[in-house]
């Protein structure tokens, strides 16, 4: 996929199962530090599950996975390098936008920590709201804090998960924007999504994974998306 | 060490501003140890046994029960949002995660305490005059013990279906180590004996909330869901 050795997310052969059920089946992949993967896949085919992996949420089973140069799990000096932006918004319903992510600024150890609160929020466009509770805030307004609140220590790899789900036009291209922003600063992305069209637009690279592998990687320069979204949209009518 | 106690009270504070916010849990505990001690006082036969024999009893079964209600919400607030998710993905150690549940847990029994204890002076027609500096000292140190062995088991209890009747199937075996020194020695304090008379259950007690926060707080990081 990417040049392994320089690369800042690493696995190899991983693998995760629950029970006898392998959600992660045997993944070698590699991202550069600038590069953005979307992973495509139908429902249950193991992406979040990769995805908890690489954030430190569970252990693999088997396999190997590395962020920059510490073996997974790691400990806090991993962590404090990585953003997650999950299908839950993991913020507090009873405190405001701008608590949550001031909260999880302090959580990183981010020096100024109201500077760097006032400039996620920004990047979302939901300076305006910083002062609501988030449990008066709609679903999509709940996930531009929640993309905020998973970005403001400035993380080196970000793993998002579904992270369009209930954003509007203005959200998704402040989520797009930022995507962006960051990648050019050297952040490597891997973007889980359904939507091809969305996940083709900001990736570098592309894979698709099914029942806990991964079944096709290309980079995206020179792919042919309609053959891609056509293999993608077999796939799923497969498993469903 | 100091970053670990750092984001303990960070965590801490949140959890503290959650349940300032919501009142949820405060009231119903505090609602809860003042019906207790109403039922108890109508309950009592005077003229069998006297107040100073009942009240340290009273006091902690409700200090036990009451204290239960805001160990439940501890990690419960975490659920629905999954809250809990971005404290593990954070940088912060496991231990911080329990210490700062476990100092918003002191903080809210010994907020029902201030108020259950004077309650219960104030029915069963306890002076506390003397007494009340010691007694604070006992209903602290028992409640480091309970709010240790309560976190660590509201974690456990958290993920399960039958998370309101786990925690108190858990954690009482656990707390009598606590209560029963706790109770005895109020029980000296009430009946207008010298803290000296005291020291030996409160030596004990001492000695529980060592191991228990020690214990738990180490046991904590193996609870966590794989």
């Amino acid at each position: 996929m990417t040049n392994e050795s320089g690369a800042v997310v690493v696995t190899a052969n991983l693998s995760r199962t629950f029970g006898r059920r392998k959600a992660v089946d045997g993944v070698t992949l590699a991202v550069d530090a600038g590069n953005t993967l979307a992973l495509f896949g139908p429902n249950g085919a193991g992406k979040t599950t990769l995805l908890r992996v690489l954030s430190g949420l569970l252990k693999p089973t088997s396999g190997f996975a590395r962020i920059g140069d510490t073996k997974l799990p790691g400990g806090p000096e991993i962590r404090r390098r990585v953003g997650v932006i999950s299908h839950h918004t993991l913020l507090y319903e009873a405190l405001t936008a701008r608590e949550n992510v001031e909260f999880t600024a302090r959580l990183y150890g981010v020096r100024d920590f109201r500077e760097a609160t006032e400039r996620a929020l920004g990047r979302m466009r939901i300076l305006d709201r910083a002062e609501t509770p988030v449990r008066a805030l709609s679903r999509g307004l709940r996930q531009r804090v929640s993309i905020a609140r998973a970005t403001v220590h400035e993380p080196q790899v970000i793993l998002a998960d579904e992270p369009f789900t209930g954003l509007d036009i203005l959200g998704a291209a402040a989520l797009s924007d930022l995507l962006n922003d960051l990648r050019h600063h050297g952040a490597a992305v891997i973007l889980v999504t359904h939507n091809v069209d969305e996940g083709l637009a900001l990736a570098t690279h592309a894979a698709i994974m099914d029942r806990g592998r991964i079944v096709v990687t290309d980079e995206t320069v020179g792919l042919d998306k309609q053959t891609f979204a056509d293999r993608y949209r077999q796939l799923v009518a497969q498993d469903g | 060490m100091v970053e670990v106690l750092r984001d303990a009270w960070l965590i801490a504070k949140k959890d503290l501003a959650i349940e300032f916010r919501t009142r949820s849990a405060f009231f119903s505990a505090l609602v809860f140890a003042l019906l207790g001690i109403v039922i108890f006082y109508f309950a009592w036969d005077s003229s069998a046994v006297s107040a100073i024999d009942l009240a340290p009893g009273v006091l902690w079964v409700i200090f036990t029960f009451s204290g239960m209600l805001g160990m439940h919400r501890s990690f419960s607030v975490e659920q629905p949002d999954r809250g809990i998710d971005g404290l593990l993905a954070s940088p912060v150690a496991r231990e911080s995660i329990f210490l700062g549940k476990a100092l918003a847990n002191l903080v809210f029994v010994v907020a029902v305490q201030a108020v259950a204890i004077p309650s219960v002076a104030l029915f069963y027609g306890l002076p506390l005059g003397n007494v009340w500096l010691p007694l604070a000292g006992i209903a602290l140190l028992a409640a480091i013990g309970l709010v240790s062995v309560g976190t660590l088991f509201s974690a456990m209890a958290v993920n399960t279906r039958l998370a309101e009747l786990l925690l108190p199937m858990l954690s009482l075996p656990f707390f009598v180590p606590v209560v029963i020194p706790a109770a005895q020695a109020t029980a000296k304090l009430m009946s207008g004996r010298p803290v000296g008379d005291a020291g030996a259950w409160l030596k004990l007690l001492l000695a529980f909330d060592i191991v228990f926060v020690v214990a738990c707080t180490l046991a904590y990081p193996f609870t966590l869901e794989e």
